[in-house]
């Protein structure tokens, strides 16, 4: 696509308009960054130089129109299949009117993009499209700016159309010519007024994911299928569960395999690296039969996890409370009381983790799945007592990621393994036992709801009990949160999630009741577990809607029509009518063969608005119930 | 003892000298660069590794590489004529039908497996083809949408 408003600078004058900035910035691993053809065009980016990230408050660290006529848009959010890449170039390309083929984006690189934290809770649009377009809007106010002085007339009289500034007298500039591949050397202020909605020509329309397009050819996309030159193959060895020990193990049986390159131990951690990822599994495989480890029996079996749960001792937080509640109970015309319980899930994602690190005389370079790239960074800093400038932790897309999984702590082993091959980039794969056995799990939680009604009907009290243990025990800047850590000599302490506001994630209802009241035990349960989809949101709005159900069956009401009923929130109301005029709700059969449940709920009580109906048959004839 | 075996990828054969039982899929990751044959379970149980062979979707994840010989292998990435996309591909982009996508290789090889042998199914036939795909996003309900759209392509073909 090459076009007229391309300036003369070359990529190399580029370069050396902007080689100032590049000092102190010793860690770019370039032998990675350089093409390699085909294998490793998930690294070759063909837009803008690797520049260090400055200042959140520089336009330039959020949008940066290079030499070659593209928009460049960096985020610190990464991409899980979400689709921000192109929601995020939507948002720039629309506040600086240029078409989004020519925008790029950068996800997730401690080398080169903002620190945005975690990629989680849904608000990567909300925070770092809210950046980006402000930016944006600040680029366009600085380009007509300086195109109104080039041109001694003022900025507002002027108009863009894919990123070519037109004056009133005919005059056309692109804005890569009036740059002349220098940077845009401002600030976001945020005197720039961004565009109105109305006024949208991208956002708001669904453009094409273009990871979908690389993945359905069967391109490189996901960190399983980065190559590189002299790359060798890891499998750990991970101990039979949290506290055993290794007692013993005839590395020399391990190392006599063909292929293998290094047994690696280091207290209770085993690895092995081998030179074709397939020896590296029959290495794993011959390790595990050979190992001999102290175990200790596990304290809770599933059947007893209920039973633990629910004898959590020590009082609940209250987290709202309503006193006088019981008394509105006692007079209550009706009265329902309900149990729920959902036991630990895992993310069990498609692709076991997988993580790339290599070590060189400078530092630590490690391609990582995780949703956050500096808080990984930080860990490793502390696990290697490195300064974090040592390391660079690059954003690559992962399988199924739906909070925190293995990623993280494949990260983490891939970098211990490559530390003892210095120079050799390390891929690291989790066998699929890892995956299940050692990932963060999303907790188990009991629930327990009381709720009454008046002689009108209307929902006069509602009480809630919750059970869970911690929703989050991602890692920020503590070594003890990676899950090899434990095992090493000296062993580094395992570090528990702290109990969070993620077990009441949707505890409380939006219905109009006088009397709300929430109360958490905190459970300290068998596994580590962490953030899974939602956190508490799930199994508090599965009970929550559950109960409700069962509640307005017991009084005798239409349960679509008694929530709208009970909420005030128009949009709330509406996405219900929505969802009862979908469904033909009214005219629905209920032959008394077909159940239904409904739901609604508004994410963390704050966002996006859903309801759902699940209609379910007994098929008679099939099975006796 | 590494042996040499003889494999026809994609249209073209090659002769390699590996162990005779490593699994294809680790082959065609290794030797042939290929990304769309992927390691899921490695239990023939998600369907992430499939490939075509000799026109039946199939696993690759621990079956081994000698037994291939002889058979026509066709990855996600052979699907593609003279520069132009497989039909099944062309609608899983038009309707966006993934999410992470790491399942995608085994939903689309699955059906053009599905549509090669019966080009008109029913939602049912859809899902039965696809069934053996596991997908952890929870992306099926586009997966039909684009199997149905890829068969109405297929059969719109003059």
């Amino acid at each position: 696509m090459i076009d007229q408003h391309l300036t003369d600078s070359s990529r190399r004058s580029f370069l050396r308009t902007t080689g100032h900035l590049m000092i102190g910035f010793n860690l770019l691993p370039l032998a990675y960054c350089q093409s390699k053809g085909a294998e490793n065009e998930i690294l070759d980016y063909p837009g803008i130089p690797v520049r260090p990230h400055i200042d959140p408050k520089l336009i330039d660290s959020w949008i940066r129109l290079d030499a070659e006529g593209y928009l460049t848009v960096l985020s610190g959010k990464q991409e899980l299949g979400q689709g921000i890449k192109i929601a995020l170039i939507q948002i720039a390309a629309e506040e600086l009117d240029i078409s989004p083929d020519r925008c790029r984006i950068i996800n997730s690189d401690t080398g080169q993009t903002p620190n945005e934290g975690y990629t989680a809770g849904s608000n990567s649009v909300e925070g770092s499209g809210k950046a980006i377009r402000n930016a944006a809007a600040e680029a366009r106010m600085y380009l007509l700016k300086m195109a109104g002085e080039k041109w001694n007339t003022s900025p507002s009289s002027l108009s863009v159309k894919n990123g070519i500034i037109t004056s009133p007298n005919g005059d056309e500039i692109s804005y890569w010519k009036l740059l002349e591949g220098k940077f845009i050397e401002g600030n976001v202020t945020g005197e720039a007024v961004p565009k109105k909605p109305q006024d949208y020509q991208y956002v708001g329309r669904p453009l094409l994911r273009d990871d979908i397009e690389r993945m359905a050819k069967g391109e490189a996309h996901f960190i399983h299928d980065l190559r590189m030159p002299g790359m060798l193959h890891a499998r750990v060895l991970h101990p039979p569960s949290y506290s055993a020990r290794l007692e013993s193990l005839d590395f020399s049986q391990v190392e006599a395999i063909p292929g293998v390159v290094k047994v690696i131990q280091n207290g209770s951690f085993v690895a092995v690296v081998a030179e074709r990822e397939y020896q590296a599994v029959k290495a794993w495989q011959k390790m595990k039969s050979l190992a001999v480890w102290k175990k200790s029996s596990i304290d809770k079996l599933p059947d007893q996890l209920h039973d633990s749960i629910k004898n959590t001792s020590g009082n609940p937080e209250e987290i709202q409370m309503s006193p006088g509640i019981a008394e509105v109970h006692k007079n209550a015309a009706i009265r329902h009381e309900a149990e729920y319980f959902r036991p630990y899930q895992m993310h069990a994602s498609m692709g076991p983790s997988c993580s790339i690190a290599v070590w060189e005389e400078k530092g630590l370079t490690v391609w990582t799945a995780t949703q956050g790239v500096y808080p990984v960074r930080a860990t490793l800093a502390e696990l290697f007592s490195l300064e974090e400038t040592q390391i660079r932790c690059i954003g690559v897309p992962g399988s199924g990621c739906y909070g925190h999984n293995g990623a993280d702590d494949v990260s983490g082993e891939a970098a211990l393994i490559a530390k003892q091959l210095p120079g050799k980039p390390i891929r690291l794969q989790w066998m699929r036992e890892d995956e299940h056995k050692w990932e963060p799990y999303g907790t188990a939680m009991a629930f327990q709801i009381s709720a009454a009604l008046n002689t009108s009907g209307e929902l006069v009290a509602w009480d809630t009990k919750i059970w869970s243990d911690s929703h989050s025990t991602r890692p920020n800047g503590r070594a003890g949160s990676f899950i090899s850590a434990r095992h090493l000599e000296p062993a580094v302490e395992f570090r528990k999630g702290g109990f969070s506001g993620g077990s009441y994630r949707n505890g409380i209802p939006e219905y109009t009741i006088p009397a709300k009241q929430l109360q958490l035990y905190n459970y300290a349960g068998p596994l580590r577990t962490s953030s899974l989809r939602g956190l508490g949101a799930y199994g508090n709005t599965f009970a929550m809607e559950s109960f409700l159900d069962e509640l307005i069956h017991k009084a005798g009401k239409d349960p679509i029509d008694f929530r709208i009923k009970n909420l005030e929130d128009p949009r709330a109301k509406a996405v219900l009518e929505t969802l009862a005029e979908k469904t033909a709700w009214n005219s629905r059969q209920k032959t008394g063969n077909n159940g239904f449940g409904i739901a609604y709920s508004r994410y963390k009580n704050s966002t996006s608005y859903f309801a759902v109906l699940a209609e379910v048959e007994i098929d008679k004839s099939s099975k006796t119930y | 003892m590494p042996e040499n075996i003889s494999l026809k990828v994609n249209g073209q054969s090659r002769d390699i000298t590996v162990e005779p039982e490593e699994p294809l899929l680790y082959i065609l990751r290794e030797e042939f660069a290929l990304n769309g044959a992927k390691y899921g379970c490695g239990l023939h149980q998600c369907g992430a590794c499939m490939v075509l062979a000799d026109a039946e979707a199939t696993f690759t994840c621990l079956r081994p590489c000698a037994s291939f010989e002889g058979v026509e292998i066709t990855t996600l990435e052979g699907l593609a004529k003279n520069g132009r996309l497989h039909p099944v591909q062309k609608a899983f982009i038009e309707t966006q039908a993934a999410q992470c996508g790491y399942c995608l290789n085994g939903m689309i090889i699955s059906a053009v497996a599905l549509l090669e042998s019966n080009p008109k199914p029913t939602t049912l036939e859809i899902k039965e083809a696809l069934n053996p795909v596991i997908c952890r996003c929870g992306t099926h309900a586009r997966f039909i949408q684009a199997v149905k759209l890829a068969s109405q392509k297929l059969n719109s073909k003059p």
